[in-house]
């Protein structure tokens, strides 16, 4: 597939998969298909190396563990904070939250984005599905959308950009794609289409930060 | 890119399929009551495979292996987050529709429990809930995966403590992966006869150089070091079995499992994850198991 609006090699910003748990080879590989430099991080010393960071569709719980145990929770914290570039899909979404409903008592995000997000939201397995939703920000042609035991968004502070809802059936007009400055997130997986969109959209906020 | 639907849709092989994508690199673990799935999701599971006895057991107490009590599956699903997966008997698509109902979120028709027919697997396409099944070599995946699976686990030799089967296993499937990706077209269709396998699925692997689902590890892990050996064979993620629970600590198991199995490929984190661990799970040797104790062999 051709993708024309993606980066060029010569410039190619360097972007972090985190890489503790999750699908984090779909996201290296959409990732490379839009220019960018992809590689994993497991360490502070590799977080330390990248311009933005993808944390990956998996069990939000087990990546929030590992990453307190292995010593990245803080660093990832820190460096949000500090402007780095994030993109999270569904456990990405669920670590980017300052606020989480429906976790185990104690579970850790790294935060960033003012809202609260519902795990397991549209329900179990068997609720798992795939659809079209209009994304405006990524042009006219609906984004074909895979969620599973994805969680949404219930409420957003007023710096949250609304991305994309949920079109129709029970969960119509829940929020399931977010922007706030640099940092991003899906409740879906753009990772398992072959769609660029998303990633393409990450990847010009990434070069944008790093030429700012 | 297929054409996308317009209305959502579930139970698709992409969801289902997906479903597996999601715990790669994960570590899921065989429960038997609540409390167990508790210490396993503090632990860092992925998910926990929800049953009523571990294999180990199913070996000492004999008698017929069959799906969980009912309430069983609630009071574990009430007491996680995480996914929560249980086992069917090979063949038996009623306990599977059971289980579907039940709101599980992998079936797992397991070899492990009794056989309920000697001759059909389960018609996995016609659930929603994706399915799990094991395989000791590319032909067993590959006809899995035309019956509809979703994932693919080795067999290994569960309840043993023992990971020589689960590495034979991992071995044979990937080695015979490699082999497919060297032959030319026709030789191909006769691959695909030698393995008893569709030739559509054989192809597609021999163009990928994967399986189309991802692949797990199961049967007789029960230390960290065998944990990261199975992914350095080219598992995706691990099954723990009997290894936890009849360990001496298992809570600290558990935890040492999960990070051994994201560092695979790190030996100074799985030492240090190796240590104070207590005992480990008293292991059978497998030579010394009769045909008939074997559940490696049950399925084809």
């Amino acid at each position: 597939m051709v993708a024309p609006h993606c980066a060029s090699p010569v410039n190619a910003p360097v972007i972090g998969v985190l890489a503790l748990q999750g699908d984090v080879r779909e996201h290296l590989r959409a990732l490379a298909d839009c220019g960018a430099s992809a590689r994993p991080v497991r360490r502070p010393s590799e977080l330390d190396a990248v311009d933005g960071i993808v944390l990956p569709g998996g069990e939000s719980t087990t990546i929030a563990k590992l990453a307190a145990a292995f010593d990245l929770l803080e660093p990832l914290r820190a460096a949000v904070r500090g402007g780095l570039p994030a993109y999270g899909s569904c456990a990405g979404m669920i670590l980017l939250a300052d606020r989480i409903v429906d976790a185990p008592a104690g579970q850790q995000t790294i935060g960033g984005i003012d809202m609260t997000v519902r795990r397991n939201a549209f329900g179990r397995q068997v609720d798992s599905f795939e659809g079209d939703l209009d994304f405006p920000a990524l042009g006219e042609q609906p984004v074909h959308a895979v969620f599973i035991r994805a969680p949404w968004v219930e409420g957003a502070g007023p710096g949250v950009e609304a991305l994309a809802r949920i079109p129709v059936g029970e969960a119509a007009g829940r929020i399931v794609a977010v922007r706030q400055g640099a940092l991003l997130a899906t409740a879906f997986h753009p990772e398992m289409t072959g769609d660029p969109r998303v990633h393409e959209l990450f990847v010009r906020i990434v070069k944008e930060a790093t030429s700012a | 890119m297929s054409t996308p639907s317009p209305a959502p849709s579930t139970g698709t092989a992409r969801v289902k399929r997906g479903m597996a994508e999601m715990l790669k690199g994960g570590v899921i673990m065989d429960v038997v009551t609540p409390d167990q799935a508790k210490i396993a999701e503090d632990a860092g599971a992925v998910a926990v495979m929800a049953l009523e006895r571990v294999p180990a057991d199913i070996r000492v107490e004999g008698g017929v292996a069959r799906m969980s009590d009912p309430d069983m599956v609630d009071g574990i699903i009430a007491a996680v987050s995480i996914p929560v997966m249980a086992k069917a008997r090979i063949g038996h698509f009623v306990e599977a529709q059971v289980l579907q109902s039940l709101g599980v979120d992998y079936v797992d028709e397991s070899e492990v429990l009794s056989p309920a027919d000697e001759a059909h697997h389960i018609d996995k396409w016609a659930f929603t809930v994706p399915f799990v099944c094991g395989a000791t070599n590319l032909g067993e995946a590959v006809r899995r995966i035309s019956e509809g699976a979703a994932m693919i686990r080795s067999k290994g030799e569960a309840g043993t403590g023992n990971v020589v089967e689960a590495t034979r296993h991992m071995r044979a499937i990937r080695a015979e992966i490699r082999r497919l990706t060297l032959l030319d077209d026709t030789e191909l269709y006769v691959a695909a006869k030698e393995l008893r396998a569709p030739y559509d699925v054989i192809k597609e692997i021999a163009e990928t150089g994967k399986l189309p689902v991802v692949l797990f590890t199961a049967g007789g892990i029960a230390t960290p070091a065998d944990a990261a050996m199975m992914m350095q064979l080219g598992a995706e993620g691990v099954f723990v079995g009997s290894g936890i629970f009849k360990s001496g600590d298992p809570a600290s198991r558990a935890e040492a499992i999960v990070k051994a199995t994201t560092f695979h490929d790190d030996p100074d984190v799985i030492a240090k994850v190796s240590r104070g661990l207590g005992e480990a799970m008293v292991g059978l040797n497998v030579e010394q198991l009769s045909p008939d104790q074997r559940f490696a062999g049950r399925g084809w």
